[in-house]
This record gives C-alpha cells, sequence and structure tokens, in this order.
C-alpha cells in the first residue's frame, strides 16, 4: 500500500507538486492521470526515495519514507520514466545487476530471473546486447530489472509510452497479473483508454494539485460525460498538454 | 561491501566491453608516451652522434684569399662549399646552416700581424644550426690559438704568457644524472597515464550513466549511493593502475632501445625504479579517479564531462612546466605536495638517486590524504538530488 499525504515539491519558483494526497490500496491498480507537466513524474520521484519533498508525508507498507529510505526502496519495484538499460550488458545481466543489488542470493536471482524472462516473454532477446532494443524490448528488460525482487508495490512511469499496440497489450496483461497477485500497483499515464481500461481507481493531477480521485464510473458519473476523455478535460479545465 | 563489489564487478566487465575505453586506457594511453619518447629520443641521440662525427659542409666566400687557414680547417673536418651571391638570404631561408666570408684584404692584416678578420652569417633563431655554428666556430678559435701560439714561440716567448688563467672543467654529473635532466619530462608521461585510464570510465560511470538515463533506475534500489560511489571508483582505480603497469613496463623495454650510453648517460628503468613509481603513484590514481568522477558528476552529459576533463587534464601538468623552466632545489617539504612530490622523486629516480623511506612515506601519505578529502567530496556531491535526474 502507498500512501500519499500532502506532497510539496518545487523548483525555483515553479510549484511542480503543490499539495498532493492519494492511497493506492494492494490488489489494485491505481492511475496516476494527467497532462504533460502536471507534476506526476516529479510526484513519483518522491514516492520512490529520489526526491526529498519540501512538505508532505509517504508511507509505503506503512514505513515513512523520511525515516527509512532504503527499506521503502526493498518494497518498491520502480519503472521510472528513464528506462535506462545499460547496453553493454545482455538483458539477463541487467537484470541479474539490480537482483544482487537487491542483495538477493544467487539461487533466487535465478529462480525469480527464470520466472520473469518467461511471464515478459523475452527469451528470445534475454541473452543479447541491450543496444539495438526495440522500445517494447527496453521497457520488458526494465520491468524484469524493477520486479526481480518480488516487490509489492510496483510505480510504472508511463509504461506503456511508445510501445505499440501488440506490446500495449501484454503491457496491459502483465499489470493486471501484478493486481491478481495482490500487488499494489501505481501508474502514470496522459492516455485516458488505458486509465479507463485498467485501473480500479483515478488520481487525476493537474497542475500539481489532485483534481480528482474516484473510480472510472465515479468520474463519469460526477462530470455527467459519458465519455471519459471528455470527462477528463472537464476535470482540468483545458485541453492543453493533452495526448489520446 | 558486497553492494560495492557488485557495482565494481559489473562496471568493470561493461567497459571491458568497451573498444573505446579499452583502445584508450589500455593502449593508446600508456603507450603512446614510451613509443613517442624512444622516437624522439632516437632521432635527436642519433642526430647528435652524427654531427659531432661527420664532416661539416659550409659554403666558404673568398677561400682564396686565405688558403693556409682553410687547409687547415679541412683537416679537422670541414669541407668547403662553392660560395654563393647572396649569403644572407641563404641562411635565412636554410639552403645553407652557416656561411664563413673571409674579406679581400684578410691576407694583408694578417701579413702586418694584426687581427684578421672572417665573418660566420647564420640565423640562430633557426634551432637546428646551432650545432654547426659552435663547431666552426671552434675550429676557428682553436686555429687562431694555434697560430698565435706560433707567433709567439718566433718571438722567442712562451705561449702560457696568453693564457695567465686555464680552466680545467671537473664536472660532477654521473652518467644516470645527466641522463635524468634529458627525462625530465618523464614523470609527466606517468601521470597522464594515470589520467587517461581513468578518464573514459570516469566520464562513462558518472555522466554518462545520467545522460543514458540509468542512474534513476540503479538509485532507485536499497542500496546507500556511497556504496555505488565506491564500487564506480574501485572501476577506476582497476583500469587506470592497469593502465600504468603498462606505461611502466613499456618504459623498462623501451628504456634499452635508447642508446643513451653513446652520449655518455646511463639510464635504468628496470624492475627497481618502475616498482619505487608504482608505489609512490598508487595514490595518484585514487586521487585522480576521485577529481574526474566528481568533475564528471557536474556535467549534464558525456560530452560536456569530456570538455571539462580536457581542462583537468593540465593541472597535473603544471608541476611539470614548472620545474622544467625553472629548476628548484629540491627540498623535503615538495614530497608533502601531491603531483609535485611524485614529480620529483620520480625525477630523482631518473637521476639514479634513490628515495628514502620517509620520502617515500611522505609521497604516500600526503596523497592518501588528498584522496580521501576528494573521495569524501565526491561522495557528498553524489548525494545531490540533482545528480539523478537527467532530463
Amino acid at each position: 500500500m502507498i500512501e500519499v499525504r500532502d506532497l510539496h515539491k518545487h523548483f525555483g519558483n515553479v510549484k511542480a507538486v503543490d499539495g498532493v494526497s492519494f492511497i493506492a490500496h494492494d490488489g489494485e491498480i491505481t492511475g496516476l492521470l494527467g497532462p504533460n507537466g502536471a507534476g506526476k513524474t516529479t510526484t513519483l520521484r518522491m514516492l520512490y526515495t529520489l526526491m526529498r519533498p519540501d512538505q508532505g508525508q509517504v508511507l509505503v507498507d506503512t514505513i515513512d519514507v523520511a525515516r527509512d529510505a532504503e527499506a521503502v526502496r526493498r518494497r518498491l519495484g520502480v519503472l521510472p520514466d528513464a528506462r535506462g538499460l545499460y547496453k553493454r550488458l545482455t538483458a539477463r545481466e541487467n537484470i541479474e545487476y539490480f537482483a544482487r543489488l537487491q542483495g538477493m542470493d544467487e539461487a533466487r536471482i535465478r529462480a525469480r530471473r527464470d520466472q520473469l524472462i518467461a511471464a515478459l516473454d523475452m527469451a528470445d532477446i534475454a541473452n543479447r546486447r541491450t543496444e539495438g532494443f526495440s522500445q517494447g524490448q527496453r521497457v520488458k528488460t526494465a520491468i524484469a530489472r524493477a520486479l526481480v525482487h518480488d516487490p509489492n508495490n510496483v510505480i510504472l512511469d508511463e509504461p506503456t509510452n511508445g510501445l505499440d499496440v501488440m506490446a500495449t497489450r501484454s503491457m496491459r496483461r502483465f499489470m493486471r497479473q501484478l493486481k491478481e497477485e495482490g500487488r499494489c500497483v501505481l501508474f502514470s499515464s496522459h492516455i485516458m483508454q488505458e486509465v479507463a481500461a485498467l485501473c480500479d481507481r483515478i488520481v487525476v493531477i493537474a497542475h500539481g494539485r489532485v483534481v480528482a480521485d474516484e473510480s472510472p464510473e465515479a468520474l463519469r458519473a460526477q462530470t455527467g460525460e459519458a465519455n471519459l476523455e471528455d470527462a477528463f478535460v472537464k476535470i482540468i479545465g483545458s485541453e492543453e498538454g493533452l495526448a489520446a | 561491501m558486497k553492494t560495492t563489489l557488485t557495482v565494481f564487478l559489473k562496471e568493470v566487465k561493461e567497459n571491458l566491453r568497451d573498444r573505446r575505453t579499452i583502445m584508450s586506457a589500455l593502449i593508446f594511453g600508456p603507450l603512446i608516451g614510451p613509443l613517442l619518447f624512444v622516437m624522439i629520443m632516437n632521432v635527436v641521440l642519433t642526430r647528435e652522434l652524427n654531427k659531432a662525427d661527420q664532416p661539416i659542409k659550409v659554403p666558404v666566400i673568398g677561400a682564396q684569399y686565405a688558403p693556409n687557414m682553410i687547409a687547415a680547417l679541412k683537416q679537422q673536418g670541414l669541407v668547403p662549399q662553392r660560395a654563393m651571391a647572396d649569403p644572407e638570404t641563404a641562411v635565412r631561408d636554410r639552403t645553407a646552416e652557416v656561411v664563413l666570408r673571409i674579406p679581400k684584404d684578410f691576407d694583408k692584416s694578417w701579413h702586418k700581424g694584426e687581427s684578421a678578420q672572417v665573418e660566420l652569417i647564420y640565423d640562430s633563431s633557426q634551432s637546428d644550426t646551432g650545432g654547426s655554428v659552435d663547431r666552426l666556430k671552434r675550429m676557428l678559435e682553436g686555429y687562431s690559438r694555434h697560430q698565435g701560439a706560433m707567433r709567439l714561440v718566433a718571438r722567442g716567448l712562451s705561449p702560457t704568457m696568453m693564457v695567465p688563467v686555464s680552466v680545467d672543467d671537473r664536472d660532477q654529473s654521473t652518467p644516470q644524472s645527466r641522463a635524468g635532466q634529458l627525462f625530465a619530462i618523464m614523470p609527466y608521461f606517468f601521470i597522464l597515464t594515470i589520467f587517461m585510464g581513468g578518464m573514459y570510465l570516469a566520464i562513462d560511470l558518472t555522466a554518462g550513466e545520467r545522460e543514458r538515463q540509468s542512474l534513476e533506475p540503479l538509485f532507485a534500489n536499497p542500496v546507500p549511493r556511497w556504496k555505488i560511489l565506491l564500487g564506480k571508483l574501485g572501476a577506476i582505480y582497476v583500469f587506470s593502475l592497469a593502465s600504468l603497469l603498462i606505461c611502466v613496463t613499456a618504459f623498462g623495454v623501451c628504456g634499452t632501445f635508447i642508446p643513451a650510453e653513446r652520449l655518455g648517460m646511463l639510464i635504468d628503468l628496470g624492475p627497481a625504479f618502475a616498482g619505487q613509481v608504482l608505489l609512490i603513484m598508487v595514490p595518484l590514481v585514487m586521487l585522480l579517479a576521485a577529481l574526474q568522477t566528481l568533475v564528471a558528476a557536474f556535467a549534464k552529459s558525456y560530452r560536456e564531462a569530456q570538455t571539462y576533463l580536457s581542462i583537468l587534464m593540465l593541472v597535473p601538468a603544471l608541476p611539470s612546466v614548472m620545474l622544467s623552466a625553472m629548476p628548484v632545489k629540491v627540498a623535503n617539504w615538495m614530497y608533502d605536495v601531491p603531483l609535485l612530490g611524485q614529480q620529483v622523486g620520480i625525477t630523482q629516480l631518473l637521476r639514479g638517486e634513490s628515495l628514502t623511506m620517509m620520502e617515500i612515506a611522505q609521497c604516500i601519505v600526503s596523497g592518501l590524504v588528498v584522496a580521501l578529502l576528494a573521495t569524501l567530496v565526491t561522495a557528498w556531491v553524489y548525494r545531490s538530488e540533482r545528480l539523478a535526474i537527467s532530463a
């Protein structure tokens, strides 16, 4: 479970995140929806302890990020906006490197690695160097790397960004699987269909603030729009930065 | 410890797969110094040796006015060449190194017992003419002295009358110390090698990772950043140490190809020399690795880091340039200054003098202290939020 209480973060004069609160429950997929530049990535970065909030609190499985960042990171699987693979290492070596940094023993590393390679259907690329990977292959590798330590909470920053239809579908399938395994899945997106198709709960962020925190049905009911995209536009109050 | 080792092994493995790093750290970096050195030394030494033995060709104007003198000079190795119309231009545009002009009234002055004048026409700004000019000058002075002595003897006087003071050289340099002077640039080669050996790694492991956006996922792992930094530094140490080792070995091998002994010099780049060089250079490996990483941490991209580091590369050159421009007396405090200490120490070793345990200890301790400080500063910079964010 990830609990966010009144997060603030500014860069110079820009208030990137200006009082964001929400809860992402276990066994649910929570979507962080917002136009580009709304503060989604900055919020997520504070969750996975890369940035320190100016104000506010983040609890992961009731552990305070400010108190024990390392314990929090152990409970998180993170796919950052920047995938950042090591291109001179193979996909398998990329996964193993992070597994070792997670402090896993070799037997468990082997088991988890093979399990993820099978689950993400990447056996054909596992022994290739990641240089020259397609966007989809890169995301798969990065996800396997992020989940190798079997974390209870999964944070995915724009996981389907740049993926084709087939890859997007298999990504969605994979996220549902994570949910069925009882994990807390939190992902950000600016694409309506995706959020509508996947989420149990939608947190809409605009200008650094939470403007809605509902189930998809409730969101539609609240705005009186049958179409989620129209509902979204209505909530954030403009079409700026919107991409479908 | 396990984290640091994991990072270290991964960085070494990854960089061993990078051809550019291998070329620069293990081939060009360490070998270009020794090769360049042997080539330059061979050219310089061979030319000096040849010049000393070979006859010297000099255009002579008015040779017919002093046939006796020309005959005497010929015996000393002068080969008179045909005169040219405009010797000044010939010297300036390098068709001749030096021209000897004997005026028409040479014979008249000679017979009167006056100083008969000859002219040497040369351009001292042409560096390679110095040897020929000096040799010709010495020949003429020798001839002049000889003739003067003959005249005194003919008048019943002792030639020693003309030499109230005689100077005898007692040069205290040893064959090794003369060589040491010639090889004063060598310490810089060693330092440069360490620098080159670690440079691509330092860039790649910090600025490169940042540019490729892999620092962000890396820092999402449950490990303190300083442990990651130590692993990265370790990888840089290994590459620059390997580079230094190759360089020292290459100098040892190349040393045997330099015909220094033919100039009465001795150069010993053997195992004892290599061992002591490695010993006093180890702290520099650690210091430069930390400095390079620190500088690379401020760069947003690979290219930017490269620019900063090439400026940093000039820093270790300063003691070398300073010492060769104004040779100062070696003082004990110099061993306490990293870079300068190593510079002075290696120079002493090249001169064939040994370093005391105390001096070696000074080099190592001062180097380690500064290296530790640089590492702490780098670790502090590594903690910054800004570091991991690439976009």
